[in-house]
């Protein structure tokens, strides 16, 4: 039972990364890629009817986390403390900043939000990569669980490689994604994007994929990392070809067998410490009662179908690639209406 | 200051915050939905309008809510690694619950029906605005059922220390939930009618365009503000009654009681200083017998004071915390078990008064308006205008009472529960430092502040530009609803895009 929860909890990881993924790098592309205000409006409105929704996977990664592993989220969240109050006011400023930049005609007022977009895409999934690659790596934790040491033992360079796997990842995912969802001239500039990109941004994975194998390695691991390195091959391949649709499946395949390696390198641990393996955390030793990962079950086997189908109808709903034709003009209020 | 102080001050200040959105949103969501049911029965434009326009200011303020929340749910592991460790087994579930549910069903219907207009069936349409609501809706039940539990915890047994779950149905259905959901749900209504009332008034003092748009809403306004206050009243009795068996020390903090009484008076206001041991000296302005009324349903009920309740807590749960170095300056210190008095005595008044000034306000110009009328006075503006703030003050002072009157309980003890299943605040808080508490709570702090202000300035500027600003006019077979929208015109613009 602790052990399926444990998989729910890298499921739900990995819908958050391979979902918010994009959205974060549409975000980053932003100014790269739109050169006009119709051109970044067209990206923006790729993400726009979903972007919140992706949000909720990290809520219920959380969520899950505090029910199923409470131990885990306290020390994990704790112990991080202020990377994570750098990647809340990502979200915060992001998530704004979207709904706000079009709510006024005036070129400054939306310049400011277009760089909270981009501060807020760049640093939310380089908090992403610095936490994951936290849990795996561990920290130096004492007994009970408390980390000892500076307010930025997180920060090591792990972490660090982490971080920019996440972000390069992000990066390259968000560049396909627009390659498939716009039209004209920005699927084009996009496509050239990521193709030109894809192997410098995705070197970092690759490296934690290494340092994992070295310090971690199973056969479990190594499977996986080599599906992550077909993966990404077949998808730069498929993006050459222009079969945009399956270089952004095959991307996913690649972030799948990414957390796969990595929660397979944590496994039995959630959170080790770097101070004595006997107070690392465990599966087994974090979980919650038997009944209430029974209760979660439950919730679980009805909540997440229902979830996968609504969602997915949302994708469905706006499947149509956009442009700068279907862009509507301004029309927002003047501040000086009478 | 320590980790505690800074963490108190931290979670108070971004969940008032969340709470300033939460209330909008769950309220003016299921107006949106009525209003925009309205409009596809009967194809008349003034619902249309009504929809767009309220509509707009709801999604301003959504993004708000969203943000703000991600932090709450992060703050528990965050600051309060402590208590997340203790109640976990029990507390988390219901988090996930509300993510899983409604967090889920909220933001992926509302990018439906934000980008929805013209690209999905009128029905279908609609059908997201009620999902989204009916969401927002199920995830004040959720948070609720967590905070409820805090205040009253049930359906656990105690093992190796830690309260274990054993009925998630004792939790979802503890009788502390069960009043206090509609409690703040009518809140939240109070919350939307007077903004509606407030918003339109002012419309209708300026005299400009769609007098029926704006005389439209400050009627569904106050009748709403009307049935919300009438329902906070009933539900605030029950709670009040739940309050008196679960938590006689909130109960006596929520009078300033300082000795029993029988009969008990309920004290309107007060003249000097409530806290103790001044409590014993204040003039207050009584209603006889009231306050065993609203203990017990019965006039001559005994309600203890504090002097009484002390010992009796100091029996119960010690009067010293342990010694621990983790408990800083409290460790092996008398235990305070009475909570903030002037903050809890006029917490409680502030919530109740405002929230009468609230629904006073809108009966007040709703009559004003009767018939086609408009006070042309600027009082009248400043009428519409402060009323909107009374029922946001009114929700705020109802959390920080209820808050702070548990303390210094984070879990207060159920005195019909098993034993041992309580916590003390100073106990519940992580490990960090105290620089870094203090440099997440400054900067939350000043994010939270520049954002109100940017908040508040878009609000007011859709709010001036009126039903023009979010309704450009368009040929008029556009809204008679009887276009096939199912057969999609491919090169459409889209119409509410960001
Ligand atoms: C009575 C209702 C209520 C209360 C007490 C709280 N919230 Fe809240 N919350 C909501 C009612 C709500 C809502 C109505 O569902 C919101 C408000 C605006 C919104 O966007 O949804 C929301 C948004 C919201 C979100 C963003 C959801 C999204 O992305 O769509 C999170 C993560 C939380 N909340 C978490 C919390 C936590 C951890 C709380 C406890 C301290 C809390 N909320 C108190
Ligand atoms: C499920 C919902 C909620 C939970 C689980 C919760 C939990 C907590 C916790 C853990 C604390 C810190 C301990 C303490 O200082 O007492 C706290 C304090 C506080 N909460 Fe809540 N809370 C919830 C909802 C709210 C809401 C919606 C508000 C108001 C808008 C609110 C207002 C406060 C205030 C003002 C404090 C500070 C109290 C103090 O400093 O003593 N709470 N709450
Ligand atoms: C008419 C009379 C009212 C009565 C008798 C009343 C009673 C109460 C009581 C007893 C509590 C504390 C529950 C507890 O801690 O156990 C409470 C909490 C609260 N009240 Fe009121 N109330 C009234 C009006 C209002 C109004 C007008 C508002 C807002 C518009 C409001 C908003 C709240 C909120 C947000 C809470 C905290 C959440 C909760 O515990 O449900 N109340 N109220």
């Amino acid at each position: 039972m602790e052990t399926f929860w444990f998989c729910v909890i890298a499921l739900l990881w990995l819908g958050y990364l391979f979902l918010e993924g994009f959205d974060f790098g549409v975000g980053m592309l932003l100014p790269v890629l739109g050169r006009s205000e119709r051109e970044r409006r067209v990206l923006i409105n790729t993400i726009g009817p979903v972007w919140d929704g992706n949000e909720v996977w990290l809520l219920v990664a959380g969520g899950a986390t505090f029910a199923a592993f409470p131990d885990w989220y306290a020390s994990l969240f704790s112990s991080v403390y202020l990377p994570l109050v750098l990647f809340l006011l990502a979200l915060i400023g992001r998530g704004v900043a979207f709904e706000y930049r079009g709510k006024v005609d005036s070129a400054r007022w939306r310049r400011t939000w277009d760089a909270v977009i981009v501060a807020g895409s760049w640093v939310a999934p380089l908090g992403v990569g610095l936490l994951l690659a936290t849990t795996v790596f561990g920290m130096p934790l004492d007994a009970a669980g408390d980390r000892v040491g500076s307010p930025f033992a997180s920060v090591r360079w792990e972490t660090l490689l982490g971080a920019a796997a996440v972000a390069g990842y992000a990066l390259v995912h968000g560049a396909v994604f627009l390659s498939l969802k716009t039209e004209g001239e920005v699927r084009e500039r996009a496509r050239a994007l990521a193709l030109k990109v894809a192997p410098f941004a995705l070197l970092p994975l690759v490296v934690l994929l290494l340092t994992v194998q070295l310090r971690f390695g199973s056969v479990w691991t190594w499977a996986a990392s080599i599906v992550v390195g077909l993966a990404a091959f077949g998808a730069y391949a498929r993006l050459v070809l222009r079969r945009e649709g399956q270089a952004f499946a095959l991307m996913g395949v690649a972030v799948a067998a990414t957390v796969a390696a990595l929660f397979g390198a944590l496994y039995p641990n959630v959170l080790p410490s770097t101070l004595d393996p006997a107070w690392s955390l465990t599966v087994a030793g974090a979980a919650s009662s038997p009944y209430t990962l029974t209760v979660m079950t439950w919730v679980a086997a009805f909540g997440t179908p229902a979830v996968l189908v609504y969602q997915g109808w949302t994708y469905w709903v706006f499947r149509k690639r956009i442009g700068t034709r279907h862009i509507p003009d301004v029309h927002v209020p003047t501040g000086s209406s009478r | 200051m320590d980790v505690l102080d800074l963490a108190r001050w931290q979670f108070g200040i971004t969940t008032v915050y969340h709470f300033l959105m939460v209330p909008l949103t769950i309220g003016l969501s299921l107006l949106v939905a009525v209003m925009q049911t309205a409009w596809v029965r009967t194809g008349n434009r003034k619902y249309l309008a009504m929809t767009k326009f309220w509509g707009k200011l709801l999604l301003i303020n959504f993004a708000m809510g969203v943000v703000t929340g991600i932090v709450q749910e992060f703050q528990f592991g965050m600051t309060w690694s402590a208590y997340s460790r203790f109640v976990g087994d029990v507390f988390g579930a219901p988090l996930a619950m509300e993510g899983l549910v409604a967090f889920f069903v909220e933001s992926t219907f509302l990018g439906l029906w934000i980008f929805g207009w013209d690209r999905l069936p009128k029905k279908v349409h609609l059908a997201c605005v009620w999902a989204f609501s009916l969401a927002t809706i199920a995830s004040a039940y959720f948070i609720l059922a967590a905070n409820s539990w805090m205040q009253h915890p049930v359906g656990v047994e105690l093992v190796d220390g830690r309260p274990r779950l054993t009925s998630i149905w004792a939790v979802l259905g503890n009788n502390t939930t069960l009043a206090a959901f509609p409690h703040t749900i009518f809140g939240a209504f109070a919350v939307a009618g007077t903004f509606l009332v407030g918003i339109a008034a002012w419309h209708l003092w300026r005299r400009g365009d769609d007098g029926p748009v704006w005389r439209a809403s400050v009627k569904l306004g106050t009748w709403v503000g009307v049935a919300a206050f009438t329902g906070l009243a009933i539900s605030g009795d029950v709670q009040g009654k739940l309050m008196f068996e679960q938590q006689p020390m909130k109960m006596a903090a929520a009078e300033a009681l300082c000795h029993t009484e029988q009969p008990a008076a309920f004290s309107v206001f007060a003249i000097g200083d409530v806290s103790r041991p001044d409590c014993e000296n204040v003039k207050s302005v009584t209603v006889p017998a009231l306050l065993s009324f609203l203990a017990h349903n019965d006039f001559t009920t005994e309600v203890k004071g504090i002097e009484d309740l002390v010992p009796m807590y100091q029996e119960k749960y010690g009067t010293n915390y342990p010694v621990d170095p983790k408990l800083g300056e409290l460790s092996g210190k008398p235990i305070d078990y009475v909570p903030n008095l002037p903050v809890t005595y006029w917490g409680f008044r502030l919530m109740i008064g405002f929230g009468g000034l609230a629904v006073g306000a809108g009966l007040l110009i709703l009559w004003l308006t009767r018939g086609g009328r408009t006070p042309g006075g600027r009082w009248f503006k400043w009428l519409a205008l402060g009323s909107i703030a009374t029922p946001f003050l009114a929700n705020s002072f109802g959390w920080i009472f209820t808050e702070m009157g548990r303390q210094p309980f984070v879990v207060v003890p159920n005195p019909s529960g098993v034993d041992g299943v309580w916590m003390f605040t100073a106990r519940a808080v992580s490990s960090s430092t105290p620089g870094e508490v203090l440099t997440s709570l400054i900067a939350l702090t000043l994010v939270y502040g520049v954002l109100a202000c940017v908040e508040v300035f878009l609000i007011r500027r859709y709010v001036r530009a009126g039903v023009a600003g979010v309704l450009p006019a368009r040929a008029p077979d556009d809204d008679t609803g009887k276009r096939d929208d199912t057969e999609k015109r491919d090169d459409d613009v889209l119409s509410f895009a960001y």
